[in-house]
């Protein structure tokens, strides 16, 4: 098989805008899958609501789109009755950390085994763009229309401090590094978190100075640094440029889990 | 001033009118355009208001209810999954007597996942202790705002309300719309003077534990209130009409119904329709008529048991269903109740569901069904499907 086989063509033509990142982040994470050997008979894709929450609708599996927010408690649900599943989550800043936030931080204290793959656009693309709790300090929104005012969360730093097993960081430019991040992920016993910064050229690049595709990826390719090197940096007392944001690998351990098929 | 504008955005033009100090609410479509703009009015400092990006509707009531009782006059706007959210915090805003006013884009609610429009989600909301207002076009939808307001914020009242308009149909389309003045409006809306408020000198605590011996006399209480509010919707209604010249002292309305043989009764902006369809039977002799119902609660029994006294039949027009039920639409069976024992026919027909559009022609059908004795079901279903 090749990751190609998970697609649904007959779902075709898709609801992303072009050059929307979601599908690059699909694509990223139907190689993983299909690297890790799985097979559709045992894996299940669990989504909320949101562009991103689109995927599940794409691929060849069982799948539950369900209610905004709420994808985790969903997966919580289906991973317990049948740990033989292998249980993947897509969602959105929006989904995950707005309206979703408490279940994202009890899914990582409890570290249920499942991965989770958040497409981070900073905006709610489906909605036609409002600020969302990753939209970063000034970024024009439909509700900030003179900029975001308020601190945004860090999704990564949030689910290492609350106990997730697996955390990782990278963009849709970074494609070989976010797909081995995300194989990691579903390798790693426990609740795994995979973040990846996306362009949503409709929503957040149009009202941010990002018109063209490109200058959103570009974007996101200039404004990552290297976890190492921001590390470096703070350690020889250099000062981290407030707007980048570290990508890479945050943790990788084994706390106890739950719903690990012994 | 007459202006064409967004039925959204006419909605919003209401709020800032009506100068709330605090607004809320959790962005989700069909009710985003009117957010987007009042997040805008309150940006450029034409709006004197906290707008508050919650992080969900049920976050977006709860701050609501916190801003009602800290004494600030507030605004929230949702539907469908959101309201259905908010369902907890619905009954506490009733409970604790806070005149929150909500606009509702009505949109049906999933599974499956749909955001076109039909009445599930406020109808759903119907025991909640929060009046219900339908609006069936643009005007409507931006006038019944300060009817609501003025109901609610009365002493005599103190209950919270939804406006409930219809999604895309109304929400998205442009129609003309008269704006009142800021000094009318002013006038007719005095600022907010809450009862029990928030006040450290003072202290008090709302919503605490009533034991059995007192929780039925706090539901009863709720229920008097929307007594109440029905004779106060039409002096505030008819007040209003003085002011801005657009009368809304009926709980409900008549059109073509006084030689009528079949009474249909819709809400919202299938009244349209319904008017159109009427008109068009009228002119090939068919006698048909339209009750209109403005107030879902308080639900306006005796009103409708007088408009409906002399016609033949009555067809419930139903954009929700009570699953389960004799009758399919929840509408139906509250009108047949207040026709008890007069010998009219009175059935439901359940359409419009997920936002199935209702054409002249299905008004039609379903006159000649309701003729036929046939009803209580739903409405055009695609048998090929079944
Ligand atoms: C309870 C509820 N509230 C609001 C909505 C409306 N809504 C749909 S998607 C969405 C935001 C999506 O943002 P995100 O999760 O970041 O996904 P994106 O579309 O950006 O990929 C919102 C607010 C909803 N469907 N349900
Ligand atoms: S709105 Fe943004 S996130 Fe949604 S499909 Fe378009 S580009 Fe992608």
């Amino acid at each position: 098989m090749s990751f190609k086989d998970w697609f649904r063509e007959d779902r075709l033509p898709h609801i992303f805008c072009t050059g929307c990142g979601n599908g690059t982040v699909i694509n990223c994470t139907l190689e993983a899958v299909e690297e890790m050997g799985w097979i559709r008979d045992t894996t299940v894709f669990i989504s909320g609501i949101g562009c991103s929450s689109r995927a599940p609708g794409y691929i060849t599996t069982d799948s539950l789109h369900t209610t905004h927010g709420r994808a985790l408690a969903f997966a919580t649900g289906v991973k317990l009755a049948n740990p033989r599943l292998n249980v993947v989550v897509f969602t959105g800043d929006g989904d995950l950390a707005a309206i979703g936030g408490n279940h994202f931080i009890h899914a990582c204290r409890r570290n249920i085994d499942i991965t989770v793959v958040c497409m981070n656009n900073m905006i709610y693309g489906m909605t036609g763009g409002q600020g969302s709790p990753c939209t970063p300090p000034g970024a024009i929104s439909t509700t900030t229309p003179y900029g975001m005012c308020e601190p945004v969360f860090d999704l990564s730093a949030l689910a290492v401090t609350a106990g997730a097993n697996y955390v990782a960081r990278w963009t849709s430019y970074h494609v070989t590094e976010l797909t081995k991040a995300i194989k990691v992920g579903l390798d790693t016993p426990g609740f795994s978190f995979i973040e990846a910064m996306v362009q949503c050229p409709t929503a957040y690049g149009r009202r941010n100075k990002l018109r063209q595709v490109s200058d959103m990826v570009t974007y996101l390719k200039t404004h990552a640094l290297l976890l190492q090197k921001k590390q470096r940096m703070e350690e020889e007392g250099e000062t981290v440029p407030a707007d980048m944001f570290a990508v890479g690998e945050f943790v990788r351990r084994d706390r106890p889990a739950m719903g690990v098929l012994k | 001033m007459r202006k064409i504008m967004e039925g959204s955005h006419a909605v919003a033009e209401a709020v800032r009118l009506i100068r709330p100090g605090v607004i809320s609410a959790y962005p989700i479509t069909p009710q985003t355009h009117i957010v987007e703009r009042l997040a805008e009015m309150v940006a450029d400092g034409d709006l004197d208001a906290d707008y508050i990006t919650v992080e969900s509707e049920f976050s977006a009531l709860s701050a609501c209810l916190g801003a009602s009782a800290a004494g600030s006059r507030v605004y929230s706007a949702t539907t469908s999954q959101g309201l259905a959210f908010m369902f907890e915090v619905l009954f506490n805003v009733a409970g604790m007597r806070q005149p929150v006013v909500m606009s509702i884009v009505n949109r049906a609610l999933g599974a499956p996942l749909s955001i076109w429009n039909d009445h599930q989600d406020s109808v759903s909301c119907r025991d909640s202790g929060w009046f219900q207002l339908y609006a069936e076009d643009a005007q409507e939808s931006m006038d019944l705002h300060f009817l609501a307001y003025r109901v609610a914020e009365d002493h005599d009242v103190l209950l919270p309300g939804f406006v409930c308009f219809d999604g895309f149909i109304l929400s998205h389309t442009y129609e003309p719309v008269d704006m009142p003045t800021q000094e009318e409006i002013d006038a007719y809306l005095p600022p907010f003077v809450p009862v029990n408020v928030l006040d450290a000198k003072n202290p008090i605590s709302m919503g605490m534990y009533a034991t059995p011996d007192y929780y039925t006399e706090f539901r009863y209480d709720i229920d008097r209130a929307m007594d109440r509010a029905k004779d106060l919707l039409v002096t505030a209604g008819r007040e209003l009409g003085e002011s801005i010249g657009r009368d809304y002292s009926g709980l409900v309305e008549e059109y073509r119904l006084e030689d009528a043989d079949t009474a249909f009764v819709a809400m919202g902006s299938l009244c349209g329709t319904v008017k159109d369809a009427i008109d068009e039977m009228r002119d090939s002799g068919i006698k048909a008529g339209l009750l209109k119902i403005r107030s879902y609660r308080p639900f306006p029994r005796a009103e409708i048991a007088k408009a409906l006294s002399g016609v033949s039949r009555v067809a419930v027009l139903e954009k929700n269903v009570s699953l389960g039920s004799a009758m399919k639409g929840a509408v139906g069976p509250e009108v047949k109740d207040a026709l008890w024992g007069s010998g009219i026919d009175v059935f439901s027909y359940v359409l419009g569901l997920g936002g199935r559009d209702v054409r002249k022609k299905d008004i039609a059908a379903i006159n000649a069904l309701s003729i036929a004795g046939k009803g209580d079901m739903f409405y055009g279903l695609r048998e090929e499907l079944i």
